[in-house]
């Protein structure tokens, strides 16, 4: 099995009203040295597939269909191997 | 001419359409249930305002998906008259029935006010009964009406005379102090290529009686049914 983590951001041309309010706040608490926030989404997704390849390319489509609006927002996704649960997968 | 009104689980604004609709302007509606997949005995469509969904992932993100979307594509495809209204706007344009996106208000403030609303071109249905320049005034309601495009799509929206309304002053200056989101150029309101399709942030169903603080929205619903009855003639 996979874990898929996938973020979604908003594009670096958009304005980011909710990440510049953040950082006024946490220049308010002393930390002056924040020159940039951007805020976003974090999504985690469990596939039931073996093969990475696979995995990648169902993570991909799933953001590219659903998870991002590609008009106004960008993705990363990271795959990382897991072990299946135990009692999952029983014959 | 009959009007059906999507509803999706967690929308809002749908009982306020009807009674604009049926009750006001005595036109035929049914409400559409998000699960319908057909919609043949529909002349206009009415995606109202809400949180659809939840709201969950974006606004609109999840409703694109639901079954009577398959066949609101199809309606807007023989020329049926779609009117999405701030929620309705969000889910229209997920569905890329129409182009850009809107973002969180720049204020980062969910905005509950009158505004003013310039109308640009006459040529779509829903404002063919109205005159470019016109001052209208009718209600906002969101968190999420900051209309985004790309230059490029601003542009073509621009040329072919596809912005439809825009946020203004009284007196129908558009400045920023009028704009009460951030919209890109003061947008509140696009249509399709066609014309048949229109999305806006303002509710013109909640200004439909003066005793609600005005009934300027009448005018839209007015020059939609006059438009469809001109037509079937």
């Amino acid at each position: 099995m996979f874990r898929a983590e996938c973020i979604v951001t908003l594009k670096r041309a958009i304005n980011d009203p909710e990440g510049s309010t953040i950082r006024s706040a946490l220049h308010a608490l002393g930390f002056g040295q924040v020159d940039d926030v951007r805020a976003g989404k974090f999504l985690e997704l469990t596939l039931d597939v073996d093969d990475r390849a696979q995995a990648q390319a169902m993570a991909e489509a799933m953001a590219a269909e659903l998870l991002a609006n590609s008009v106004i927002e960008d993705y990363r996704i990271t795959l990382t191997q897991i072990e299946a649960p135990a009692g999952a997968g029983a014959t | 001419m009959k009007t059906g009104i999507v509803v999706f689980p967690g929308t809002w604004s749908d009982r306020d359409c009807a009674y604009a609709v049926h009750d006001l302007l005595g036109e035929p509606a049914r409400f559409v249930d998000h699960r319908e997949q057909t919609l043949e005995d529909l002349d206009l469509v009415i995606l109202p305002g809400g949180f659809s969904y939840g709201d969950y992932l974006r606004c609109g993100a999840i409703a694109r998906f639901a079954p009577v979307m398959e066949a609101v594509q199809r309606f807007a495809d023989r020329g049926g008259l779609v009117l999405g209204i701030c929620n309705g706007f969000q889910v229209l344009q997920e569905a890329r029935l129409l182009p850009g996106a809107l973002l969180r208000n720049a204020s980062c403030e969910f905005r509950c006010e009158w505004v003013n609303l310039r109308v640009e071109q006459t040529t779509s249905p829903f404002t063919r009964a109205l005159r470019v320049g016109q001052v209208l005034r009718l209600p906002i309601s969101h968190g999420e009406g900051n209309f985004y495009a790309d230059p490029g799509t601003i542009e073509m929206l621009e040329a072919s005379d596809r912005i439809v309304f825009r946020y203004a002053t009284a007196q129908g200056r558009i400045s920023d102090d009028a704009n009460p989101n951030g919209s890109a150029c003061n947008i509140a309101g696009i249509c399709n290529a066609r014309g048949n399709v229109l999305g806006l942030m303002p509710h013109p169903e909640r200004a439909c009686e003066a005793l609600l603080g005005g009934s300027d929205g009448l005018l839209l619903f007015r020059s939609a049914i006059a438009a469809l009855e001109g037509a079937a003639v």
